[in-house]
């Protein structure tokens, strides 16, 4: 791992965390706006977390070479 | 053997089961606690492949002045950790339990070596072959093993090395039984085992209650069903999917589950068992695509022509990334999840000088137990996110639009 490289990995972590806390946090402001739908919006959230994450791991594995 | 025989004696005299079954689940849930401690007995004593053999001897001739003079090979070094997680990680021609790093043994059995080379050749691996990189000699050729790879050499076993020490000489097409291809087939009769007993339930009545193994697979299948296939698919067409379906989500559920045992398997955790499993969803997707689907891609309706031909590429592609972000999110959080695992029993090595044998042994085991309760989570998860991945794709390729 050279320097350049962990320069990258950090800046992903830092765009992949973003990216979740949007996601975590939209979610939350919309269990609490409307609990009933909760188990769908969990649903959603873990798909879209999941996308974001294979993107995420995609650059890191990209990178990591 | 106390405590069963003790349960034994109880159950006789208690037929109400109830107290029993409390303390059975007591038993299983200290026994998959205890689960850390005991896959620390497949670590750091064990001495890998050349490359371990030159880090910790160069390690050794660094630190030479320190007072630990008799290792040979230091668990504690970092060289040892890397090499250690990276030989965990990878696939192997000998299935290891444990080892001794100052007798330079392993404890484990050999596997079936099957190539192809002018006719099958099959021989059983030996620890010498694949540790000390004894020549062996089948059917007029000589095999070596370097590198976790076999070659193809004399009897003197030159590989023929050039300036990157990466071997010339020819290598066979193997098809061995590795380390991976057993787990694989440990896990197939599994589910074989578990699903035929609950297939067998349903034959005496579609609504009788299942027993053992098949009172956990019950609500699983209609969970995929009910949560993934359904939703996703379509009322009409989920039914043609649901086989493909239930085999990906427990393969991947039971290799998870078994890579936190202490047998020490990493088969999701494979890149070639992800693409294989990718490619299944791919050929699903794209052989079950209907006139819509591939409307879609080629020639995006609703948007202006110049739109259209720049949008086909760009679909094209994603018709790869989709499988492609697959294969690497399940493969990279197996293998995140591993190497951390790995680095956190290292600590009971690494930090033994400052914290002494049992408080490194403490905190080793603490961080360990800890993370394998969330790897458990990650099992489910990625077994979950596969599958559910999965059906909103067969499900985007076989839905019926109307847009007219």
């Amino acid at each position: 791992m050279t320097i350049p490289n962990l320069v990258g990995a950090g800046l992903i972590v830092i765009g992949a965390g973003y990216g979740l806390g949007k996601i975590g946090g939209s979610a939350m402001d919309a269990i609490a706006r409307q609990p009933e739908a909760a188990g769908k919006i969990q649903t959603a959230m873990i798909i879209i977390g999941a996308l974001l994450e294979g993107l995420a791991f995609g650059a890191l594995i990209l990178g990591k070479n | 053997m106390y405590f069963c025989t003790k349960f034994l004696k109880h159950k006789k005299f208690n037929p109400g089961m109830v107290t029993i079954k409390k303390s059975l689940h007591l038993l299983t849930a200290a026994l998959f606690a205890l689960m850390p401690l005991v896959s620390n007995a497949e670590t750091p004593v064990v001495s890998a492949h050349d490359s371990l053999h030159a880090a910790t001897t160069e390690t050794s001739h660094e630190t030479h002045d320190s007072h630990d003079t008799h290792a040979e090979v230091d668990p504690s070094s970092r060289e040892f950790v890397q090499a250690y997680t990276e030989h965990h990680l990878m696939d192997d021609h000998y299935y290891s339990f444990f080892g001794n790093a100052e007798e330079h043994r392993h404890y484990g059995f050999g596997l079936p070596v099957i190539l192809v080379d002018n006719g099958l050749k099959v021989f059983m691996s030996t620890e010498d072959f694949v540790y000390k990189g004894t020549v062996v000699e089948n059917g007029g050729q000589h095999y070596k093993y370097y590198h976790g790879k076999i070659y193809k050499t004399d009897a003197s076993g030159d590989l023929k090395l050039d300036s990157h020490d990466h071997p010339t000489v020819e290598k066979p097409f193997d098809i061995s039984i590795t380390k991976n291809v057993v787990g694989l087939l440990l896990a197939t009769v599994l589910l074989f085992l578990g699903f035929t007993a609950l297939a067998k339930t349903y034959k005496v009545s579609p609504n009788n209650l299942p027993k053992g193994v098949g009172r956990v697979l019950e609500p699983l299948v209609i969970y995929v069903r009910d949560e993934m296939a359904r939703p996703n698919i379509g009322e009409k067409k989920y039914k043609k999917y649901m086989p493909y379906l239930l085999s990906v989500f427990f393969l991947i559920f039971l290799l998870n589950l078994l890579g936190l045992t202490p047998l020490g398997l990493n088969v999701t955790g494979n890149i070639s068992v992800t693409v294989c499993l990718a490619l299944f969803t791919f050929l699903y997707v794209n052989l079950s695509g209907n006139a819509d689907y591939w409307k879609h891609i080629f020639w995006m309706p609703g948007v202006p022509w110049p739109m259209k031909i720049v949008l086909a590429p760009i679909e094209v592609l994603g018709m790869f990334t989709k499988p492609f972000s697959l294969l690497i999110r399940l493969f990279a959080n197996i293998t995140a999840g591993h190497s951390v695992v790995m680095g956190l029993i290292a600590v009971a090595f690494v930090m033994k000088q400052t914290l002494t044998t049992p408080g490194a042994v403490g905190v080793s085991f603490l961080l360990t137990l800890f993370l394998t309760v969330l790897e458990i989570l990650v099992a489910f998860l990625q077994a979950f996110i596969f599958t559910m991945l999965s059906s909103l794709f067969i499900g985007s390729a076989v839905e019926e639009h109307d847009h007219h």
